[in-house]
């Protein structure tokens, strides 16, 4: 089994991945790069699941796809909200936009 | 030589994230971001996930990435100011990053027969190569039928519903994007 030999290293740089990401989503205040940032964590997490379906087998390949197909919805459904609040706010700046904060 | 490709590559998906945080500018974020994608691809080549890696070429930079990149161009958000929050908030991060860095760095030691040995109901069962049986099975189905048709046949018949249910979430998210992008909703 030589792929294996990448298991620790492969989670650990999705362990880094996704703090990045994270790190992304809790700095930048720009709606758009927030969503870059899911992506990031999104793609972390695909990382994992390859990692570990070396060992388990092809249902983690099969939930990369689950994933991948929920990650294009939510970018083509997020944007659009994002290019409505544009159009009402002239912005995207998260700062702006506190409407439910009363 | 595997071992030195992994390690390049896996240099270079944190550099682009890294930088697809801190550049100011979103269009450079989003290329920044392409390198992160693409080097994740390679690295599912090289962990033997060679339909995953095309996959992630063709959605995530093909799609995802390039409607990002259309959205940019049509607010005309080239030179916006830096967006970086305040003190406070990079405290925070710093933080809550270093915590969860702190617990999932540990994921980098395990091997194969370290993840047997937690997850093993008793240490006599604790052998990879039986407990993991089902990687090795894959990859001779692998070899037999294919990469797509190993995974076609799961998919179509374990996770068939799953799958199905997905064709409902992309519908939804069309007719959503549709009536969320017109003038008046």
């Amino acid at each position: 089994m030589p792929d294996t030999t990448f298991l620790g290293p492969a989670l650990g740089l999705s362990a880094i991945l996704f703090s990045l990401g994270a790190a992304g989503v809790l700095l930048r205040r720009n709606a758009i790069v927030l969503f870059m940032c899911i992506e990031i964590m999104l793609n972390a997490v695909n990382l994992a699941f390859v990692a570990l379906a070396q060992l388990h087998g092809q249902s983690g390949y099969i939930l990369v796809l689950f994933v991948m197909t929920v990650a294009a919805a939510e970018a083509a459904v997020g944007l659009a909200i994002i290019l409505a609040i544009y159009r009402h706010k002239q912005s995207v700046d998260l700062q702006n936009i506190n409407l439910l904060q009363g | 030589m595997i071992q030195f490709l992994f390690y390049l590559f896996a240099f270079a998906a944190v550099l682009g994230a890294v930088m697809c945080i801190l550049s100011r500018n979103a269009v450079v974020s989003a290329i920044w971001l392409m390198g992160t994608m693409f080097s994740l691809a390679v690295i599912f080549f090289l962990l033997g996930a060679e339909l995953i890696g095309i996959l992630q070429i063709l959605v995530y930079v093909g799609a995802i990435l390039v409607v990002f990149l259309f959205v940019i161009m049509l607010l005309n958000l080239t030179h916006a100011a830096s967006d970086l929050r305040g003190p406070v908030s990079l405290g925070t991060t710093i933080v809550v990053i270093g915590l969860l860095l702190l617990e999932l760095a540990a994921l980098w030691r395990y091997t194969p027969r370290r993840l047997a040995a937690d997850i093993a109901q008793s240490p006599m069962l604790a052998d990879p190569s039986t407990l993991f049986a089902a990687g090795e099975l894959s990859r001779q189905d692998a070899a037999a039928r294919g990469v797509v048709g190993a995974l076609a046949a799961p998919l179509f018949q374990t996770y068939l519903v799953p799958f199905e249910i997905t064709s409902i979430l992309l519908l939804a998210a069309i007719v959503g994007a549709v009536v969320l992008a017109k003038r008046r909703i």
